[in-house]
């Protein structure tokens, strides 16, 4: 029983920290917001040099075989620099998905190949929401029709644009035709496979989301430090300190439910689901606390488009209702928890 | 990351499990907070202790088993699953305790130690005055030490001393250097409660029943062996034991995780008149959810412990979050049983004995003793987040 990670998962962590610390500064964020597809091609380049974009892709594919575990600290990354592309749902979700295809899917290693390269981009249309991220710029789309899982080049698709608030996230409604030319997967197997996709959007968003209220504490802890008010700090009355030590609780306890939802979705365990919507459910409850209590003590300041917290603020804002919203998963977990039988109280967090 | 229990591990909770079945009182104790409920308690402690699983983390020849941390997880697990008794010397066993082990003499830990563990001797608490309470170190109950230098005076007052009406000593500070003021010049002593010069005036809590006590001291001699550590280090003796295991082993998550199930079956028992107010069904979502992050918090923390991390102000965190998490689901109970929740368990007509009730009232005074949850947002804002003072 350990619930720890490894000196080299948090080395690796490190890295990717120090990595995004300069390549997705917010002065860069702020220049790719302004663009028109909202993406950099030269920030996606230096990403996959790094061999970020090969984590999840199995080994014999040329990637890294990464775990879901490794995915809980690296969205984490992702939501505290508000990573302004596509990564973890092309790296993590998307190579999840068609790593699940069965062995012989027409391109599903050449897919996972160009994953891994990073010449590809790839948006996944997951039933449980409404519009799909990524869709102008991909060069695939993995959409679901019923069960079925069809992988549909772009120009075989339509989209219209639909703004967010968070200028990182480009929506779109799609439209598109079903046929049998793109249907990989079908059946039990492609209701499977959607699952899985949901649950790995979810954990991912919920990292992203706890990163998100650290990154948000973070720069709220400094504005309280150096504003002066009435010949101090703001950050030395109380009412001050309070909103923001609620902050910092809430992500203390939001963080172990994150590991440990990537670990029963690494180890396919039979109550993954209550256990990422959890997840979802207490990162998203830390990043809307930070948020609030974040641009509280900013003051007015946090209401303006100068200082950096909005953008932070709103992919919070967003994400909280990605993959799932509250009452989403507030529904899975009562399904587990209030069925007959369900193992629930002292010896149950880890055994099944 | 190895979410598996070794076969040791495993082997230990089946034991503990086996002889709680075996052991455990047949009929609910009374009220630990009554004389007749207190020796109850004693005697079901003296049971542990006999087995050897009223201090498991202890060491062997001090009644223990030298379990690690996973495996006092463990044991709380199943302790508390299986709905056994409070532990009525917990303040004893797990605050004083884990002092006595680091900063106590081999003479004091044989002294006191196998007798706490046993429970033959019961221990209170001396902390809080009357104008002492968050403000801890404007403590003022003196002890000054003999021209000869065999033991001290003390005089003055404690108050808020959880069961001290039936206990048998105390552990607190006292300022042993009259010119001293704050957190210099106090020592750490243990005090025999049927001393000469001692009185206890109990204080009735919101419950009715003599929860805690006030203390008196008039002239009482308490010999120079009974200070643990050095003289005018008693702050430092008292704080510097590792904070975060103390905190986590008074409120182990196994309890909270018992009160979300039996939240849980009294929401299913009671659903039709529960769901016509939907937060409810929130609210119990939260119990399960809330108690398996406190849960999955500790097991983490453990792990990194053992890896030889320290902890430090994280852990009011914990106080915060338990606090309010068994506020807030005695809370839900109590909505749960509508116009029932006020009946006392003298009621003909009280559910589940009036225990939703009782632990209501209890779970009051969590977000106020052990350090009140605004001075550990004080001390996360300040020693966690660095927020100036």
């Amino acid at each position: 029983m350990d619930f720890t990670f490894t000196d080299d998962q948090l080395t690796f962590r490190e890295a990717v920290s120090r990595f995004l610390m300069t390549e997705a500064a917010p002065e860069t964020l702020r220049e790719i917001w302004n663009t028109d597809i909202g993406r950099s091609p030269e920030l996606r380049k230096n990403i996959a040099e790094q061999g970020l974009t090969a984590l999840s892709v199995p080994e014999d594919c040329g990637g890294l075989g990464m775990d879901d575990v490794a995915w809980a600290l690296m969205t984490q990354e992702l939501g505290y620099y508000a990573l302004p592309d596509s990564l973890g749902d092309v790296a993590y979700v998307a190579a999840g998905l068609i790593t699940g295809l069965p062995a012989g899917t027409a391109s599903r290693e050449e897919w996972l190949g160009r994953i891994a390269d990073g010449s590809i981009r790839i948006a996944v249309g997951h039933p449980v929401n409404p519009l799909v991220a990524d869709a102008n710029p991909a060069d695939l789309l993995l959409l679901a029709h019923g069960d079925e899982v069809h992988a549909v080049p772009r120009d075989q698709v339509e989209i219209e644009p639909n703004p967010s608030i968070d200028l990182s996230r480009r929506l779109a409604r799609v439209r598109w035709t079903p046929a049998t030319a793109t249907l990989v997967a079908d059946g039990a197997a492609g209701r499977a496979l959607w699952a899985q996709t949901l649950n790995r959007g979810a954990l991912s968003a919920a990292g992203q989301l706890l990163g998100l209220a650290q990154r948000m504490l973070d720069l709220s802890v400094d504005y309280v430090a150096q504003r002066k008010q009435f010949g101090k700090p703001i950050g030395s009355f109380q009412a001050v300190k309070h909103h923001l030590a609620d902050v910092a609780t809430k992500i203390e306890f939001a963080k172990p439910a994150l590991y440990r939802a990537a670990y029963a979705l690494a180890h396919g365990e039979a109550g993954a689901d209550a256990r990422v919507s959890h997840a979802k459910l207490a990162c998203g409850e830390a990043a809307s606390l930070a948020a609030r209590h974040g641009i509280q003590v900013h003051g007015a300041m946090g209401y303006t488009w100068e200082v950096d917290l909005q953008m932070f603020m709103k992919r919070a804002w967003a994400l909280d209702a990605a993959w799932g919203d509250r009452g989403f998963h507030k529904a899975r977990i009562a399904d587990a928890i209030l069925v007959e039988g369900a193992a629930l109280g002292p010896g149950h967090t880890f055994e099944e | 990351m190895d979410l598996a229990y070794t076969p040791r591990q495993k082997a230990f909770r089946e034991e503990v499990r086996a002889w709680l079945a075996a052991n455990l009182p047949r009929e609910p104790l009374a009220s630990y907070d009554t004389r007749e409920g207190f020796e109850q308690h004693r005697a079901w402690e003296r049971k542990l202790f006999d087995a050897r699983l009223s201090m498991v983390i202890w060491p062997e020849a001090l009644g223990g088993r030298g379990c690690d941390l996973i495996e006092w997880l463990i044991f709380e697990e199943e302790y508390y699953g299986a709905g056994a008794p409070m532990r009525v010397n917990q303040n004893g066993q797990l605050l004083l305790g884990p002092t006595l082990i680091e900063f106590g003499t081999e003479e004091q830990k044989a002294r006191f130690l196998p007798r706490m563990a046993s429970s033959e001797d019961m221990w209170a608490q001396g902390w809080s005055e009357p104008n002492a309470g968050s403000d801890m170190a404007a403590i003022t109950s003196k002890a000054i030490l003999s021209a000869d230098g065999t033991h001290y005076v003390v005089n003055g007052q404690k108050t808020w001393s959880t069961r001290a009406s039936f206990a048998d000593w105390l552990f607190g500070l006292f300022r042993s250097d009259p010119g001293s003021s704050r957190h210099h010049g106090l020592s750490y002593l243990a005090v025999p409660l049927d001393a000469p010069g001692v009185t206890i005036r109990p204080i009735q809590a919101l419950n009715g029943k003599q929860a805690f006590a006030e203390i008196f001291f008039d002239d009482v001699k308490v010999p120079v062996e009974n200070r643990i550590g050095d003289e005018g280090q008693g702050w430092h003796v008292a704080m510097a034991t590792a904070g975060f295991e103390r905190g986590l082993l008074l409120r182990s998550p196994a309890r909270f995780q018992y009160t979300a199930r039996k939240l849980v079956e009294l929401y299913k028992a009671h659903r039709t008149v529960a769901d016509r107010d939907p937060s409810i069904r929130d609210a119990v979502i939260e119990a399960w959810t809330g108690t398996e992050a406190y849960a999955l918090s500790a097991y983490h923390t453990v792990g990194r412990l053992a890896k030889g991390a320290r902890i430090g102000a994280e852990a009011s965190t914990n106080k915060i979050f338990w606090s309010e998490l068994d506020l807030k689901m005695h809370e839900t109970a109590m909505r749960i049983l509508g116009p029932f929740a006020e009946l006392t368990g003298d009621a003909p007509e009280a559910v589940e004995a009036a225990r939703w009730l009782d632990g209501f009232l209890f779970a009051q005074a969590g977000p106020i003793y052990a350090g009140t949850n605004e001075i550990q947002r004080n001390i996360i804002a300040e020693r966690m987040l660095g927020l100036p003072k």
